[in-house]
């Protein structure tokens, strides 16, 4: 009867010295400001100079769709051939957003990761990762050249990984429930109403861009060049233009397999997608729908296999990387998650030979025209100046439209 | 031989003559443990509350700030998502005390000793099957023409598809069996004898119940209240998976360490849900609900 009074007094007394501790440490440490520090330095990381044998297993982070072993379908299976190839047995895990994906390599546990734009300089400049020596990858010589020395995979001249493939943010709808057939943003963004509770859309900061995208085209006054790089005043538009779609949305999603569940009950029948979510729903027939690229333009990745700074089993990793992008298993994978092939020889492997056309992956022009995924920091994407907000702005934006 | 026996003995007669010594031996290793491994981490923790992050590369920059606290009061949706949680867990506490005493009350008054032994184990089983299978379980039901939106059809009625009420009911469900054990074990302790003066005295049962069972019911009320409110404000997942685009005070926890890479923000929001038990408990402890636990 008598400790428990004194158990909540112990509590609170340590509550309130944590207070006290901080309310004096604040004066002195208010000094901090950020917002015009230059990008900080690229942290020195040893590059691999040879690749011996494998050390027997590998730990992957990477996206759904990019080590498949047979366990969605049979004949998908790239990642058995490699191991019995190497000896290096796979572990995979899954990482459903860039940001997840970056926490999970800041723990250290893993050896790669498929990143995209916007975490591969988040993880270069953290030291996370490694340059990468293409000598040591046969398959670098054949990859697309335009996919080479870009700023979200390299910096000063430096590969920082080798190109997986890239594609575009779709907009899937159920082909009976939405009707006329959409050929915009719109559908989900100013006249998503008539969907009011059937909307859905990808759950993570980065598709403030998206807005930021349709806003683009919709609203020139604005002038956002690059949807990536918002000032204050277009960064609330964009957040105004999804404080309204939020009423309308069902659900968000992040986890893949939530939104093929989602179509598949028609919980939601519109919203944003990548090609392999409209694969597995197609794949399964148990609704209609259709994955388009609306006439605004689309967000996309492009992404990148990145070696941990301190990978415990570096040979297996160079192994992968040389393995993903062989011409017949980028093929596959390009196939099976639905995107453009990093490999220019993977077009001659593909089961279907109009492929690489309908993905225009050979087209440096569409590519170009892609609104890829791509970290936004202060000092803005678009040279304007340090006037623009952070990835930490945009996080605490994101809490604040889902509400 | 026998010097280590009197060596014993002499050391056993020590410590029966000094008691304080002999707590301090028995105590310290379980003590350290407490304090080290348990209220070190949460200090820690806690204290990381007050760092922040580069902005680029996410790195944790060790430099005493308020900043993380003065957003978390400052911004209204901060405000919003506590409010909401807050209901969240008084709605699902009041809903699992409601299901559970009339379970309860027949399980430790009506049942046969036999049946009582059948509805504990029923009671109990469900904490058998995981977790994430249960809330999917609810997701599937409640999905667009699931088992829900079918038993309702007849009435002409639809379920409430994901969203608030959805992540209520799931909560509900998965914290039932934590509020029926606490309350049918102080069932089972009020003697039979008091609720048969009751009715000699002419009281109806609903008298009897509101003057002598539960005032002699309270702690364990208290007890059932304190794991069903405490575990849905803690809940992150169950939200994710039946609440449609609804986010509650865990979520901007979870948020900011896996979306965000934000551990200061998200230590920073922890202490919401740790002044909310510390106000609970010392709202509990002046109604005297600690005194008979």
């Amino acid at each position: 009867m008598n400790g428990r009074p004194r158990t909540l007094a112990v509590m609170s007394g340590l509550l309130g010295t944590l207070l006290l501790a901080a309310g004096c440490g604040s004066s002195s440490g208010s000094g901090s400001n950020n917002s015009n520090k230059a990008a900080p330095a690229v942290p020195k990381v040893p590059v691999q100079q040879t690749v011996g044998a494998g050390e027997g297993q590998l730990d992957l982070v990477n996206w759904a769709g990019y080590a498949e072993d047979g366990t969605n379908d049979k004949t998908v299976d790239w990642v058995h051939p490699f191991e019995k190839a190497t000896g290096c047995k796979i572990n995979e895990k899954i990482g459903n957003t860039s940001d997840e994906m970056v926490t999970l390599m800041k723990s250290g546990q893993y050896d790669g990761v498929s990143a995209s734009g916007d975490a591969t300089l988040r993880l270069v400049y953290g030291g996370d990762v490694a340059p990468v020596n293409t000598a040591l990858v046969a398959n670098y010589a054949t990859i697309q050249p335009f996919l080479k020395d870009r700023p979200w995979n390299s910096v000063n001249g430096q590969m920082y990984g080798i190109p997986h493939g890239w594609g575009a943010n779709l907009l899937m709808y159920n082909s009976s429930s939405v009707t006329p057939a959409p050929t915009s943003w719109a559908a989900v963004f100013d006249a998503s109403s008539p969907y009011k509770g059937k909307v859905t859309a990808y759950d993570s900061p980065i598709y403030i861009a998206d807005a930021a995208l349709y806003l683009k085209a919709t609203k020139p006054d604005l002038k956002i060049t690059n949807p990536y790089a918002l000032d204050k005043t277009q960064l609330a538009a964009a957040v105004d233009l999804l404080k309204a779609q939020r009423k309308n949305v069902g659900e968000y999603w992040a986890d893949y397999t939530k939104e093929v569940q989602a179509f598949e009950s028609k919980n939601s029948v519109i919203g944003t997608t990548w090609q392999v979510i409209a694969n597995l729903v197609t794949t399964d027939k148990k609704v209609g729908v259709q994955a388009i690229t609306p006439k605004e333009g689309t967000t996309g990745w492009s992404d990148t296999w990145m070696i941990a700074a301190k990978a415990k089993h570096p040979n297996c990793m160079y192994k992968w990387m040389n393995w993903i992008t062989s011409a017949k298993v980028n093929a596959q994978v390009a196939e099976w998650f639905g995107e453009a092939p990093a490999q220019s020889l993977a077009c001659a492997e593909t089961a279907d030979k109009g492929f690489c056309t309908t993905y225009h992956a050979a087209d440096k022009v569409y590519s170009d025209a892609i609104a890829y995924w791509t970290t936004p920091t202060t000092h803005c994407l678009d040279g304007r100046g340090n006037i623009c907000t952070d990835y930490t702005a945009w996080t605490q934006a994101w809490t604040d439209i889902k509400g | 031989m026998d010097r280590y026996q009197g060596l014993t003995q002499r050391g056993s007669g020590w410590l029966h003559r000094h008691s304080n010594a002999r707590l301090l031996g028995l105590l310290s290793l379980p003590a350290a443990w407490l304090v080290l491994a348990y209220l070190g981490a949460l200090a820690a923790m806690l204290l990381a509350a007050f760092w922040s992050t580069n902005d680029f590369t996410g790195a944790i920059e060790h430099t005493t700030t308020l900043t993380n606290f003065t957003a978390l009061v400052t911004q209204p949706v901060y405000r919003t998502i506590a409010v909401r949680s807050l209901e969240v867990a008084v709605l699902v506490t009041v809903v699992d005390a409601v299901v559970a005493m009339p379970m309860a009350y027949f399980m430790a008054k009506v049942a046969s000793p036999r049946t009582r032994r059948l509805l504990v184990v029923a009671v109990l089983t469900p904490l058998w099957a995981s977790y994430l299978v249960k809330a999917y379980a609810w997701r599937v039901m409640l999905a667009n023409g699931g088992v829900v939106d079918w038993l309702l059809a007849p009435f002409g009625m639809h379920g409430p598809g994901y969203g608030l009420p959805a992540t209520v009911l799931t909560l509900s469900y998965l914290w039932l069996p934590f509020m029926v054990l606490p309350l049918y074990a102080g069932l089972e302790r009020i003697p039979d004898t008091l609720l048969e003066a009751s009715a000699d005295q002419g009281a109806r049962a609903g008298r009897t119940f509101r003057s002598i069972v539960l005032p002699l019911l309270y702690p364990a009320l208290f007890a059932g209240a304190l794991f069903t409110f405490s575990l849905s404000l803690g809940d992150y997942i169950t939200v994710k998976i039946v609440g449609g685009a609804t986010q509650l005070a865990s979520n901007v926890i979870y948020d900011n360490i896996t979306t965000g890479g934000n551990l200061p923000f998200a230590a920073a929001a922890a202490f919401f849900p740790i002044l909310v038990m510390v106000v609970f408990l010392v709202g509990a402890r002046r109604t005297g609900a600690l005194d008979e636990l």
